[in-house]
């Protein structure tokens, strides 16, 4: 079935962007497929203009110092154990509250003042969070967001491992975003150095059994960087490698490390080379003998695995499926892996030959949005402003996709099924939205503007016979044209 | 918690200026009263047949059947006068009707005789004759009409604030004069009706999606047994949360209004009352939610405190619903239907209506109940007797075009 301008630009938003706002359809609608082209050659389209954010190396020089201060806090309240600090945080309280006023919520309680001791990890966190939130929010289409989050779940890392949480954000920033449309090798040699990565995989503490510092401490090898580097970032599991492969390229990516904070006040926290760690000699992976060249040897294998066929159709394979449908044509596969091949990985060329395939756009909208997209897309719809992130952060959490925390470093799933469990929870989230964050939303111009070119009969009648404009809008956001892309 | 965030700060922020309240309304405050005035809207249409029936019409039972609240059964309504009984979920509200508390308006209706909901609730709220592009309501321009910008003093600018429960104020009370608002700290989930709209849209648009909310919701059996009408209870749990969420509403409102220094004018909203199917007036959802009102306006009673002496609350709905009921044992949109006042500033213990009868030749359309009373003259008769809204503005700026709609007179105590 052919479909009109509109309805093109509505799965043009839905299932490369992340839907429309106020107006989107309309600005598009006379080229989809050349709007999305042209949000991929702008200039800088993947970068984030913020310059308040920290590096990683600062964010954790700066969690670390925090950290540093609460543990001294403690200390010294261990020492002299007097109830002041909970006298103090009560007469805050006290003063923060009008008397009448119902007591706040445990969530916005006043917290009690704190010394001056930085940032804490916590809100790095949410600082990035909400700068990324802002990203997708203002992105006329938003491919390119979809593209870093698509590569950010791919390459994850998680917050949850220890000192993750204040430099998730910017690994995303600095390994992701900075080579989203550029070369995978590049981008694949940004995220195994980087020290968000090197921590979540335990490779800043794997030892070369034979190195210096193996031979002085009697500590060795941790594979689980290099199994992950072959079974999910490149070749994909059960394809050309053996457990020897994973065992010598552990080998080869020992002293990969990360600066400790304590050490060094000016670089912890930053990716080291230490090449007392790192295993000397020769190393073999997948038939290819690798010379010891210090970290050169680690970097060559990665080059290698970037161009190896294998890594091209597991790569192909992902976007097909995150993009277009669950079990894509082998077809389709094919054309997008040879297209990895014949352009030495070109990001930028692979999201161009996805917007190139007929099957985007022919092929019905099967998926169930990820709740990140779906949140995000309802934002968008309904125009709401966001100054507070952490009840959007709230509502991935109970929807089950908390940001940069995936339950295993293959990160969330991506397949239909899995979301559709939390189907009934989405329905609270929008009732939530429409009747918290965005009750001024016309339910009647939200539809008109984003769902109206792809929507049954049955939901405009659905939403036209609401009994409430908040309960419009709540149905709205539910109705499958909405959940689905 | 984003926006709740804010509305909260402007709450504390701005509550220091809710002790110029005091002073207003000057002219009720000049004869020694410090009247409250509080606006309850229920969105969707209550069925006003199903609330306060007319069990003396002789052609009530033919109309109603089995659905038809009687004196007798079960669950006796609560007698109201020889001609009207309450529904039997609402105990606090025939209590207060016999204490003198509390008049009910029957067959009443705006001046909208469609039957959109969106259109219904802003011709109710906006005071206008007609649907149409509106951002004001009829209880904000009756504020500003009290305390005419230029005549308040500079220090006292914001005196004219109300006060509004909910993330956003209700129509009603939006308009140049400032308004406070206060949102609950939990809001309800979804509704069953909200819950039952979707199935039914996914049932005919996407049945994997209708699936997993039917086996999620634990409606697969009743989805089995051919569609919605298995279901005539309201899950107890959702309405032990809707009971809450209306008690803690409206209690909070009052809490501020009985203030010294508080708003003197509130509104708030209820969803819920769009009962197309399994409507349940007696032990379905709408006595469910009609339980919850009876509780909410006990909680404003208590909250109130002393200044219950002084307060009217007003209840009032878009539109009515089809005097018979329907294929899905329920009721569709209709007209005429009922408004409760309540408070110790009323005259109560009374019935007003005009009553139109229920016989075929007498329903509006032959299918609604006939309004024949204006719902703008009870507002106005409140706004002038119990605020002291000039009469012309009534006419003219709080309710247009309304000058042949008279006030209703004797309402006050």
């Amino acid at each position: 079935m052919a479909l009109d301008s509109k309805a093109e630009a509505a799965l043009a938003l839905n299932r490369f962007g992340l839907g429309p706002r106020t107006g989107s359809i309309a600005a598009i609608a006379s080229d989809p497929r050349g709007a999305l082209i042209a949000e991929l050659d702008r200039p800088g389209a993947s970068r984030i203009a913020n310059t308040e954010l920290m590096s990683s190396g600062v964010a954790a020089r700066t969690a670390f110092a925090f950290q540093q201060a609460q543990r001294e806090l403690r200390r010294a309240a261990k020492s002299a154990p007097k109830e002041v600090s909970k006298d103090a945080a009560k007469d805050a309280a006290k003063d923060a509250a009008v008397e009448a006023s119902p007591p706040p919520g445990t969530a916005t309680a006043p917290a009690p003042a704190r010394p001056n001791v930085g940032t804490a990890p916590q809100q790095i966190y949410l600082d990035e969070a909400k700068v990324r939130l802002t990203a997708a929010l203002d992105a006329d289409i938003g491919f390119v967001e979809r593209l870093t989050w698509f590569w950010s779940n791919h390459f994850c890392v998680s917050a949850d491992k220890a000192g993750v949480r204040p430099i998730a954000g910017a690994f995303e920033r600095e390994a992701i975003r900075a080579n989203v449309l550029g070369r995978f090798v590049d981008m694949l040699r940004a995220v195994e150095t980087h020290p968000a990565m090197l921590l979540y995989l335990d490779n800043a503490r794997s030892i070369g059994p034979s190195s210096q510092a193996g031979k002085n401490r009697g500590r060795g090898l941790n594979e689980n960087l290099a199994r992950e580097i072959l079974e999910l970032h490149t070749l994909g599991v059960r394809t050309v490698y053996t457990q020897d492969d994973v065992t010598s390229f552990a080998k080869i990516i020992t002293g990969w490390s990360v600066v400790p904070p304590a050490q060094d006040p000016a670089h912890g926290g930053e990716f080291t080379f230490n090449p007392r760690m790192h295993e000397p000699g020769t190393q073999t992976v997948i038939s290819q003998a690798y010379a010891d060249a210090g970290f050169d040897q680690g970097r060559r294998v990665l080059a290698d695995l970037a161009r190896h066929p294998a890594t091209a159709t597991h790569v192909a394979h992902k976007l097909a499926r995150h993009f277009i449908a669950d079990d894509p044509a082998l077809v389709l596969i094919e054309r997008l892996a040879k297209r990895f091949r014949d352009t030495e990985g070109d990001l930028k060329e692979m999201a161009k030959a996805l917007v190139a395939a007929p099957e985007a756009w022919a092929m019905p909208r099967s998926k169930l949005k990820r709740p990140s997209e779906w949140i995000v897309g309802a934002l968008r719809a309904t125009g709401a402003s966001v100054t507070d992130v952490r009840p959007i952060m709230q509502a991935q959490n109970l929807l089950g996709e908390p940001l940069w925390r995936p339950p295993a470093p293959n990160g969330f799933a991506d397949d239909d099924a899995t979301w559709l469990d939390g189907l009934s929870q989405r329905l609270d989230v929008a009732n939530q939205v429409a009747l918290r964050i965005a009750p001024a939303a016309d339910p009647n111009a939200v539809f008109e503007e984003t769902l109206a070119p792809i929507a049954s009969a049955e939901t405009r009648r659905t939403i036209a016979r609401a009994e409430s404009r908040s309960q419009a809008l709540a149905l709205l956001l539910m109705a499958p044209e909405f959940q689905r892309r | 918690m984003g926006p709740h965030a804010v509305t909260r700060r402007r709450l504390l922020l701005a509550s220091g200026t809710l002790f110029a309240w005091a002073h207003l309304p000057k002219l009720a405050l000049a004869e020694g009263r410090d009247p409250r005035l509080l606006v309850i809207v229920l969105r969707g249409a209550l069925d006003g047949l199903a609330a306060v029936a007319p069990v003396g019409d002789p052609d009530w039972l033919a109309l109603r059947g089995d659905k038809a609240l009687t004196l007798e059964g079960k669950t006796p309504a609560l007698a109201l006068d020889k001609m009207f009984a309450l529904n039997p979920a609402m105990p606090n509200l025939h209590r207060l009707y016999q204490a003198g508390a509390a008049t009910i308006v029957h067959a009443a209706a705006t001046a909208y005789r469609e039957r959109s909901h969106f259109d219904g609730q802003d011709v109710l709220e906006s005071g206008l004759a007609r649907p149409g592009a509106v951002s004001t309501g009829w209880l904000n321009r009756a504020l500003a009409t009290l305390d005419p910008a230029g005549s308040a003093n500079s220090t006292r600018a914001s005196s004219r604030n109300a006060f509004a429960v909910g993330p956003i104020a209700p129509l009603v009370v939006r308009g140049s004069a400032p308004v406070l608002s206060w949102t609950p700290p939990r809001l309800p989930p979804a509704s069953d009706d909200t819950l039952m709209r979707l199935l039914d849209l996914y049932r005919h648009t996407d049945p994997a999606l209708a699936r997993v909310l039917e086996e999620r919701m634990g409606l697969a059996e009743i989805a089995r047994a051919g569609g919605m009408e298995g279901g005539q209870q309201q899950r107890p749990v959702a309405a032990a949360q809707v009971r809450a969420f209306f008690a803690e509403s409206a209690g909070t409102a009052a809490k501020f209004m009985a203030r010294p220094d508080g708003p003197r004018i509130g509104a708030l909203a209820f969803d819920g009352w769009d009962t197309h199917a399994n409507e349940g007036a007696l032990d379905g959802r709408l006595a469910a939610l009609l339980g919850a009102l009876d509780g909410a306006i006990a909680a404003i009673e208590t909250n109130m405190g002393d200044a219950w002496r002084e307060t009217a609350v007003a209840v009032i709905t878009e539109f009515g619903r089809t005097a018979r009921i329907n294929g899905t044992e329920g009721t569709d949109h209709g007209t005429g239907t009922v408004a409760f006042l309540a408070g110790g500033a009323l005259k109560g213990g009374r019935v007003l209506a005009d009553w139109p009868g229920l016989k075929e030749a007498n329903l509006h359309e032959k299918r609604d109940l006939k309004p024949t009373t204006d719902l703008r003259a009870v507002l106005k008769g409140l706004l002038r007797d119990h605020l002291r809204v000039d009469e012309a503005a009534l006419a003219s700026k709080v309710f247009p075009e309304s000058s042949a709609v008279k006030p209703v007179a004797g309402l006050l105590a």
